[in-house]
């Protein structure tokens, strides 16, 4: 019965001092919420300390039209009172003048580039050479606080960009090499390149044409005439137009750019000059077709279907289009070699045409036919510094295997 | 079934141009030459209101126009000058005496774009991609990471090594340069199958079209 009673009371006590504790604890987190309360609406009430040491500079490595400003935190951002929402950047092109806002960072940043349009029709001209001067304001919930006005400072641009020194260096060793062998080539030394299959087969496919009596059908394709693998189409439509004015044989040239079809015109011109027979040059067989994607197609398959060409060259940019002219082609029972650096394109090639020249082996094939000392000896530059990018290729590897990050930083390119 | 004209008009070009799966026929080579036709025309008019217009003839006059109120030009001025005098020159391809002044503009436009091109040319396609290249052979703790890197690695420069023209494809040289096709052809039949796929949904929007917006069967 006594134990009973011992266990009652102790059971009664433990109620009452968790009761009691529950209370006490309420009323110290209710103290602490409101005293937290208290303090967050008394800074809120307050501005913040304002950001100092504003500084405006020209930002580096661009065209002149942006400055850069940095400031030194405010005292309340983060620490403190703790009420920085964020920093209001203005600008004015007087100390004294109406400052206009220029951009919003959260709290916590203290650098913003203040960028604008190079053209002055632009409402977000920024002019260069101009001076100007920030200010920077920090904001809380619906009070803020000003630096002070920052010296003035003017955008210019740069002739140099530093972060692309790389860049840089890699032109110097490539024309290095690219001259050196050109040099060499100038000099008469014989250049080994590689034999290339689809190169190989083009005096075959114009010999064929010659046999059949039936014109071939060169394709530049759909880029412009400022475009790499353009250039080599031309190059390569040097060889073949010599070899078709050799042979006799009338070569189709429908284009869908204008200024493409001039440099062709010019092009073939030249190399039947060149063979010895300018009076066989015919310009209205390399003509303007359209300059539509689709349109072009519609108009080429027809030419292929009714001139029935014994070889087609699909040689420069291809985009979609390169297998509804490559599946034309092979219907109507042309030889067709095809070359393209347009990655995605290729495999429509290689499974319609003949011969195909895979993304640089078209550039390596107008130095192979041209055989020009400059041509020759820029393919063999081409050549050694891809031997160096293959050396970088496995020292950047292990370097980055072995986390050395001073060689993987040489690599480093600022776009 | 439509009662809109463009629509029958649209439908009658579609079925005109798709009847070359059949073969050559004279309502494909009607429609062949109203898409040429119209799409040559419509080229001429784009490039009329979007290029001459704005980038030639405005700032050729805008050029002139500060020239006499200013006495003088700032460079971009006499560069839209320079445009418009080469432009010019091109046109002197009709004057069969003098057109072979027009090889000077073309010469220009090849030659500075070459010089433009070589620097983009050698950033993106060498640079950076060496740069995306150079990673760590051994992850540690990640078997597929660091398989993955190696495939990488060695596809790249096994690539690097099939497009390389100064020696024979013979031996190890030749084995690696195999490796490298091989590496490229799964490439490209990865790239085949995608663009097959787009295509596909090309043709879909065409019978869509057909079925749908023309014959209305479609709900």
């Amino acid at each position: 019965m006594k134990d009973k009673y011992i266990f009652r009371t102790g059971v009664l006590l433990i109620f009452l001092f968790m009761f009691t504790s529950l209370f006490l604890g309420m009323d110290t987190c209710l103290a602490q919420e409101m005293g937290e309360a208290e303090i967050l609406e008394d800074s809120l009430a307050q501005p913040p300390a304002p950001p100092t040491n504003v500084v405006a500079k020209d930002a580096p490595n661009d065209n002149g039209h942006a400055l850069l400003v940095t400031w030194t935190l405010s005292a309340d951002d983060g620490v403190g009172r703790n009420n920085v929402v964020s920093y209001q950047i203005l600008r004015s092109d007087s100390p004294e003048g109406e400052f206009e806002v220029r951009g919003l960072v959260p709290a916590g940043e203290n650098i913003f580039s203040d960028e604008g349009a190079k053209e002055k029709e632009d409402a977000n001209y920024f002019p260069p050479h101009k001076d100007f001067y920030y200010k920077v304001r920090a904001r809380s919930d619906g009070i803020f606080s000003d630096s002070e006005v920052s010296a003035p400072a003017q955008a210019y641009g740069q002739w140099y960009h530093t972060g692309k020194t790389p860049v840089l260096f890699a032109v110097i060793i490539f024309s290095t090499f690219a001259l050196v062998f050109i040099t060499v080539a100038r000099k008469g030394k014989e250049l080994y390149i590689r034999p290339l299959a689809g190169i190989e087969a083009v005096d075959e496919a114009i010999g064929r044409a010659t046999e059949m009596g039936k014109p071939i059908l060169y394709i530049l394709g759909l880029g412009s005439a400022d475009m790499i693998a353009t250039i080599a189409s031309f190059t390569i439509l040097s060889r073949v137009s010599k070899k078709t004015a050799e042979y006799q044989t009338p070569i189709l040239i429908p284009c869908c750019d204008p200024i493409v079809m001039a440099v062709a015109q010019e092009t073939v011109r030249a190399a039947y000059l060149e063979a010895g027979r300018p009076d066989d040059y015919k310009q209205e067989n390399i003509y303007y077709l359209t300059s539509m994607q689709f349109a072009y197609v519609a108009g080429v398959n027809g030419i292929m279907i009714r001139e029935k060409p014994a070889t087609n060259f699909y040689l420069g940019k291809f985009y979609a289009e390169s297998l509804l002219l490559a599946e034309t082609g092979s219907l109507a029972g042309s030889i067709q070699i095809s070359g393209t650096d347009e990655i995605a394109q290729i495999p429509f090639f290689v499974a319609a045409t003949d011969y195909t020249l895979i993304g640089e082996e078209l550039y390596a094939a107008s130095a192979y036919l041209g055989r020009e000392p400059v041509l020759l000896g820029t393919l063999k530059g081409q050549d050694w510094a891809k031997a160096l990018v293959m050396i970088f290729l496995i020292l950047g590897a292990l370097a980055a295997t072995f986390h050395f990050q001073w060689f993987l930083n040489l690599l480093k390119v600022q776009l | 079934m439509s009662t809109n004209l463009g629509v029958w008009i649209a439908a009658f070009l579609t079925l005109g141009i798709m009847s070359f799966l059949y073969k050559d026929n004279p309502i494909y080579k009607f429609c062949e030459a109203v898409f040429v036709g119209v799409s040559a025309g419509y080229w001429f008019v784009t490039e009329y209101f979007t290029v001459f217009l704005p980038k030639v003839w405005d700032n050729v006059e805008t050029a002139i126009n500060v020239l006499q109120a200013e006495g003088r030009m700032d460079w971009f001025h006499w560069s839209y000058l320079l445009g418009g005098i080469l432009g010019v020159l091109m046109l002197l391809r009709l004057v069969p005496k003098i057109g072979w002044i027009s090889r000077w503009p073309l010469a220009v436009i090849v030659g500075t774009t070459s010089g433009l091109w070589l620097i983009n040319y050698l950033v993106s396609n060498a640079m950076v991609q060496v740069r995306q290249t150079i990673i760590p052979l051994y992850v540690a703790g990640n078997l597929n990471a660091s398989i993955g890197n190696i495939i990488i690695v060695v596809g790249t420069f096994c690539g690097l090594i099939y497009f390389f023209f100064s020696k024979e494809h013979k031996g190890v040289f030749g084995g690696a340069a195999k490796v490298g096709i091989w590496f490229i052809m799964i490439t490209f039949g990865a790239s085949f199958g995608y663009t097959v796929m787009s295509r596909m949904s090309l043709l879909i929007a065409r019978m869509d079209f057909l079925v749908g917006t023309w014959l209305g069967l479609l709900k």
